[in-house]
């Protein structure tokens, strides 16, 4: 049936346009928030790791030390005693603004109570002579002996020596940094060859069966959970690589970078080959043509064309390695010990997190510090991740299209 | 029809290049020896894991409680531990995922900035290290929203504000989100476009369109998405380590504020800290045996599906 068409025009300008409707508005609305609760996440991760390691700033950042707290003492008040003292802690504010001073004596026996060990405790530090000057009761005073403590966590960051609880606890990130770096280093010397390796051999010489069998076993390397690899280097790797080398500590920077290695291969293999196969195949076929072998193909065209992915592969291999804890935890021995050796135990930055976690209290220095590393090691890794993605993704888009 | 020949099928190539020279198939070789190492490594941890574990291995193993200081009797309780973790992860993860799959596909324009950052934030997640995730655990969800509910609701009573199952699933389901949001995303992007103008061409509102047509068109995804995340969770243990995994419980977990047991981390503890690590070898390497199971179990369904999806896509 047709239906006769009114003779008048119906469609108009106004009738074409899209109709509102309140459930697609609300759809899309809500569609959009969830998806910005995924960048909120990552604002939110970094504020809250962040915000825990707040008191080892209490020197400096007035104001964004203030606004902090008052956010956050406001609901924590009631329930944790630990939340007060950390907020006294931030106090130094207080010096040279000497209109602050309304709540002095609750002041003043927190912030000695919590600070005493830091200050007092370190008669071998002589780098803040001022400390001598004695107890005064002044709010003043007591402000700037604060700082001091704060600055005393900073100074000893830059020692070789981790001993956080004791009576002079020391934080010296130094030596973790080093044991970091030593296992980042092996892991990556290990790792790096042998995935570009099997990454060049699967996209530049495999047959098309064998790459389907390949791929999958390597990238099934993956799904092996990080606490099963560093069990395997712990009970079988240690004593397999002891026998043949014959050093003194079983669990030390080498065994861990080889089960760290293990950790990251599937993450350099899969991000190469991917950058490998993304090269154009008249790339190929221009350099076979002009009589190159296909060693020669791929080792001096396709793999110089593919540097950015692969640059991108081994800087989030060696992400991976530098925050993983669970093997760390298990297989480099827990020492923190400086030196170059690779075969003596360290002590990386995850591991001392994951390990000494559990055994501090909230809101005291050992704990400002550990978070304080956590926020070291989300900004690393942040780092890592922006390089890949915008400095490689653009180099390669240049190359490939030419613009 | 003509079909170009590549040069590389050319058969007047091969007799001519490879044959017989040794440099070329020593680099080739070399390539091969790094592809075998890496499998052989792969298979020498497995062959290892099963060889040890078998032993220990068994029904009564993994059904019955630790006894003895942990030195004799199974896992059960890590087993159900572990369970209930994925499960409440992945409660709170797959919506969560999902959505954010269907505003990239379908919402985001091209060339939008917003979806650039969403993006970026997603791959950002995919590489924080897993102790940032457990880090963030104990100071958000634990020390701000758990002490938070506390005074708000039970007088500052320690209810909520210390560790438990919730916090840890919900720390697991973060660190487990750009998993199945990239498996989704990728079952998306397989649906004809066709389709969804065809839909739309009939009157359907975007919305419905989602609903009726795209949404049924990428239930695979999010079943892969929620395999893959589930063998990630149960495998993963720095996250939980300071956000609800317990040493050893006698019993078993009863409402979501409870702490659990958890195999990743039980074999952690048993390896590390067991009163008598020699003794107790065989019940670490079952232990490894069944949270590897467990793990590559789920990703070899997760891959079949997969493979499934992307035939579909060609």
């Amino acid at each position: 049936m047709n239906s006769p068409l009114p003779s008048k025009q119906i469609f108009t300008k106004e009738s074409l346009k899209k109709q509102f409707r309140l459930s697609e508005f609300l759809a899309e609305k809500v569609i959009s928030f969830v998806a910005f609760l995924s960048i909120a996440i990552i604002f939110l991760i970094f504020i809250f790791v962040f915000k825990e390691s707040m008191p080892l700033f209490s020197f400096g950042k007035k104001d964004k030390v203030k606004t902090e707290i008052q956010t956050t003492s406001d609901v924590k008040v009631e329930s944790y005693e630990g939340a007060e003292t950390s907020t006294e802690e931030i106090q130094p504010e207080t010096y040279g603004a000497p209109t602050e001073d309304l709540n002095p004596v609750t002041q003043e026996t927190q912030t000695s109570e919590e600070l005493e060990p830091d200050t007092y405790g370190a008669p071998t530090e002589d780098l803040n002579p001022e400390t001598a000057t004695g107890k005064e009761v002044i709010i003043d005073e007591k402000a700037t002996e604060n700082k001091e403590g704060a600055d005393r966590t900073w100074s000893t960051f830059f020692s070789t020596e981790w001993v956080p609880v004791s009576d002079n606890p020391r934080f010296g990130l130094l030596a973790l940094l080093v044991g970091t770096l030593k296992v980042t280093i092996i892991a990556i010397l290990i790792a790096g060859p042998l995935a570009i390796l099997a990454a060049v051999y699967t996209s530049c010489f495999a047959s098309n069966r064998r790459k389907e069998i390949i791929k999958p076993i390597i990238e099934m390397l993956a799904a092996f959970p990080s606490v099963v690899i560093g069990f395997f280097a712990m009970m079988v790797l240690a004593t397999f690589f002891q026998d043949i080398f014959g050093y003194d500590s079983r669990l030390n920077a080498f065994i861990g970078g080889v089960a760290m290695a293990l950790a990251a291969i599937p993450i350099i293999y899969t991000i190469s080959e991917d950058a490998l196969s993304a090269v154009p195949k008249t790339f190929t076929e221009a350099s076979l043509a002009l009589g190159a072998s296909k060693a020669q193909t791929a080792f001096f065209v396709i793999l110089p064309a593919a540097t950015p992915g692969i640059f991108a592969a081994i800087l989030l291999g060696i992400g991976r390695v530098f925050g993983e804890t669970m093997i760390a935890l298990m297989a480099t021995g827990n020492a923190a010990l400086l030196s170059a050796n690779p075969f003596e135990s360290v002590r990386t930055f995850a591991a001392t997190i994951g390990s000494e976690m559990a055994e501090t209290v909230f809101g005291e220095t050992h704990y400002s510090v550990l978070f304080f590393i956590g926020s070291l090691l989300f900004i690393f890794s942040f780092i890592l991740n922006a390089v890949a993605e915008f400095y490689v993704k653009g180099k390669l888009i240049k190359k490939f299209q030419g613009k | 029809m003509e079909k170009a020949i590549s040069v590389s099928e050319n058969p007047f190539y091969k007799t001519k290049k490879t044959g017989g020279n040794i440099k070329e198939n020593a680099v080739v070789g070399l390539t091969q020896i790094a592809v075998l190492l890496i499998i052989a490594i792969l298979f020498i941890i497995l062959g290892i894991i099963i060889y040890q574990g078998r032993e220990k291995f068994s029904w009564e193993f993994i059904s019955s409680f630790p006894t003895d200081g942990m030195t004799k009797g199974g896992i059960f309780p890590a087993l159900i531990g572990t369970f209930i973790l994925v499960i409440v992860m992945s409660i709170a993860a797959v919506p969560f995922g999902t959505i954010t799959a269907i505003y990239l596909t379908e919402y985001a324009k091209e060339n939008s900035k917003f979806a650039a950052a969403v993006r970026f934030s997603i791959r950002t997640l995919a590489v924080v290290p897993s102790i940032i995730f457990g880090l963030f655990g104990l100071g958000f969800f634990i020390q701000f929203v758990g002490t938070g509910m506390d005074s708000a609701f039970n007088d500052g009573e320690l209810h909520w504000g210390q560790p438990n199952i919730l916090w840890a699933s919900l720390t697991m389901a973060l660190l487990t989100l750009p998993v199945i949001i990239v498996s989704v995303e990728e079952s998306l992007k397989t649906i004809p476009r066709e389709l969804r103008e065809a839909s739309l061409a009939l009157g359907a509102t975007k919305w419905q369109t989602i609903k009726k047509v795209v949404f049924p068109g990428s239930i695979s995804g999010i079943m892969t998405g929620t395999i893959l995340a589930v063998s990630r969770g149960a495998g993963e243990v720095a996250p939980i380590l300071f956000t609800g995994a317990a040493y050893y419980l006698a019993t078993l977990p009863e409402s979501l504020s409870d702490q659990f047991m958890n195999l990743g981390y039980h074999v952690y503890i048993m390896s590390t800290q067991s009163s008598d690590v020699e003794k107790t070898m065989p019940i670490q390497f079952a232990t490894t045996l069944v949270l590897l199971i467990l793990t590559l179990s789920l990703n070899l369904v997760a891959v079949i599906i997969r493979s499934r999806i992307r035939r579909r896509a060609k």
